[in-house]
């Protein structure tokens, strides 16, 4: 295991935000730390970074117990959501910091950073200083000084959350190759799902404080623990008391047997798939059909359907 | 975000600000409003130049001239009496000792109030304003209490040879006191405002406390430093009243340059004392003309 996080608990004054963690890091993945605000995955991360001391537990770094190393003995890279760049310092000075500070051979550093900053598309701008950069430029500045000191791990906090959609959307899939690149253990915080099943090959998917269920991407969407995970990874509606992904209930005009009658209240096209939303007998729901089979069933607002949960679909009992 | 610029950027992203805030002036209102408003505008201009010129220029104005009104000689033959030179070299011992204290403690006292939490924070935060609001007398009086001759703990430093009142130590400790808050308040805003990210960002790049220190912390705080260790300078130049208690003013020995001023003025030595006033003017002008080369780096 690249890291192993063993039975962790923190508190900050009451307010407990860890409980009895373990979550385990293959070498070499790209993990996501899932999971809405105040979940604790920020907290956790701190905790592996040396930022942060537990209350309980052990921190297991490449088989090293590092629970009460120093963060600057850990070797892991950081990358903070606000970047934390340097800001008296050029771009250039900004990566070469961590190899200055291991005093590593001037010839030596020159050549690492200018070979980081050609990895990061910002060789053509070493000279500049971060209140220069662009947020996405920054990023990628920090990115870069992280990788340089060649850590163990890389662990990213919300590395995207302070860019707006379109560079983030960018920054990501460009991780992604990155990581496909370097290959170092990595492991980010976010609490976007997308951005999780996007990137990541194993989600650890965490809130208030424990881990809720973790795997690979598919896994967890398709086979959630608990309705939480359900209701996180992707779209859901209650039928019946049950909790199922709107695009696995068949939608038909004539009654089945075992198909239940509902009303259409509002048709809603969005591109590619078609949305409707029924009222079955007074509870609302929504399904989400392709445009082909909404031309095909041809109903109207007001119109009475009969759906049934597709049988091999996954649902849960809603909490 | 708190993204504050660097001093690189600033002039390329201001003056753009700039241009467009005037933009929201209602246009109907502004030529009923104006004339009224110009109005108001020179009394107020004309009375606080008229307050300044009697209170500031007139009095500084009238020691320049009665010092240099025959020629720069006089002038001169003053400033180089072993007196006046001796009082200067004091001045500057006792400036230099007060500065160097309080930078170090400033500094250390700024990091523990703005980065650390402990029980009894709030009291060390406000008695760093102590200063501030005691009168300089009363310093000096306290000091002599604990560290005159026949006090507990001056007569045990006398004991081993170290003498505190009417010497060196005592008029060093009482500056020190005096320009106490100077250094603290001038860099613990900067360093809340700087946040911790940074120094977080070079541990885990490997660097240690001290490291982090000197190579992040202390570029990020040198504007707001200099201009505390300038103010303190200044204030320390000038510091008269806790001297004078402490120092029992022994000419040739323990007399500064604002004490010369008062004793050549009593003993109508008039040149000399307009001399060493003008030293000790153009001094803080050349410190004030510092801070405010200093300040607006320090406010971007």
């Amino acid at each position: 295991m690249a890291i192993e996080v063993r039975n962790v608990s923190k508190s900050f004054g009451t307010t407990p935000v860890l409980n009895d963690v373990s979550v385990e890091v293959l070498p070499g993945s790209l993990t996501a730390l899932l999971g809405p605000s105040g979940g604790g995955k920020s907290t956790l991360l701190r905790i592996i970074a040396g930022l942060e001391y537990p209350d309980a537990g052990t921190v297991i770094i490449s088989g090293r117990d590092a629970t009460s190393v120093a963060p600057q003995r850990r070797n892991v890279g950081f990358v903070f959501q606000h970047y934390a760049a340097f800001k008296h310092m050029t771009v250039f000075d900004n990566v070469a910091f961590g190899l200055q500070i291991r005093r590593r051979g001037k010839g030596e550093i020159r050549k690492r950073v200018t070979e980081l900053l050609e990895l990061v598309h910002l060789e053509q701008l070493a000279g500049r200083y971060p209140a220069q950069l662009s947020g996405g430029q920054r990023q990628r500045m920090a990115l870069a000084r992280a990788l340089a000191v060649e850590p163990e791990v890389l662990l990213l906090d919300e590395p995207f959350g302070a860019l707006d959609a379109q560079v983030r959307k960018e920054l990501r899939s460009w991780l992604r190759r990155l990581h496909d690149e370097v290959h170092v253990t990595t492991v980010f915080v976010t609490h976007d799902q997308e951005e999780a099943i996007e990137v990541a090959d194993t989600i650890v998917v965490l809130a208030d404080g424990q881990v809720e269920q973790a795997g690979s991407p598919h896994d967890l969407y398709e086979h959630p623990a608990n309705s939480f995970v359900m209701s996180f990874l992707g779209p859901v509606t209650q039928i019946d008391g049950r909790l199922v992904r709107p695009h696995d209930i068949e939608v038909v005009n004539e009654p089945s047997p075992g198909s239940t009658p509902a009303t259409v209240r509002r048709i809603t096209s969005l591109g590619f798939e078609v949305r409707l939303e029924l009222a079955i007998a007074d509870n609302d729901a929504w399904v989400q059909v392709t445009r082909g089979t909404a031309a095909t069933l041809n109903v109207k607002t007001g119109d009475t359907v009969y759906i049934r949960v597709h049988p091999e679909a996954k649902t849960l009992a809603a909490a | 975000m708190p993204e504050p610029t660097s001093t690189v950027a600033a002039p390329v992203v201001a003056p753009s600000q700039r241009t467009t805030e005037p933009a929201p002036i209602t246009p109907g209102a502004a030529p009923t409003s104006r004339p009224r408003r110009s109005g108001t505008r020179y009394v107020l201009r004309l009375s606080a130049l008229i307050y300044l010129t009697f209170l500031l220029v007139i009095p500084v104005g009238l020691i320049l001239w009665r010092t240099f009104e025959d020629g720069f000689g006089p002038y001169w033959t003053a400033m180089t009496s072993p007196s006046a030179l001796h009082a200067l070299r004091v001045t500057v011992i006792v400036a230099l000792w007060s500065v160097a204290l309080n930078t170090v403690f400033g500094v250390g006292a700024a990091v523990l109030l703005v980065r650390h939490r402990f029980p009894g924070r709030r009291l060390f935060n406000a008695l760093i304003d102590l200063p501030m609001a005691v009168s300089p007398v009363v310093v000096g009086l306290a000091l002599i209490l604990i560290y005159g001759r026949f006090a507990p703990a001056g007569s045990l430093l006398e004991t081993v040879g170290i003498r505190v009142i009417f010497s060196l130590p005592g008029m060093v400790q009482a500056t020190v006191f005096i320009t106490l808050p100077l250094v603290v308040r001038a860099v613990a805003p900067v360093l809340e405002e700087m946040g911790v990210e940074q120094e977080q960002a070079a541990r885990t790049l490997g660097a240690g406390p001290w490291q982090t220190f000197r190579r992040i912390t202390l570029p990020g705080i040198r504007w707001a430093l200099g201009y505390g260790i300038v103010l303190c300078l200044a204030r320390a130049l000038g510091e008269y009243g806790a001297v004078a208690v402490v120092s029992g003013r022994l000419v040739d020995q323990t007399q500064t340059m604002t004490l010369f001023v008062e004793e050549r003025f009593q003993n109508f030595d008039q040149p000399a004392a307009f001399a060493a006033a003008t030293t000790l003017a153009l001094i803080a002008i050349i410190s004030l003309l510092l801070t405010k080369l200093l300040r607006p780096k320090d406010s971007d």
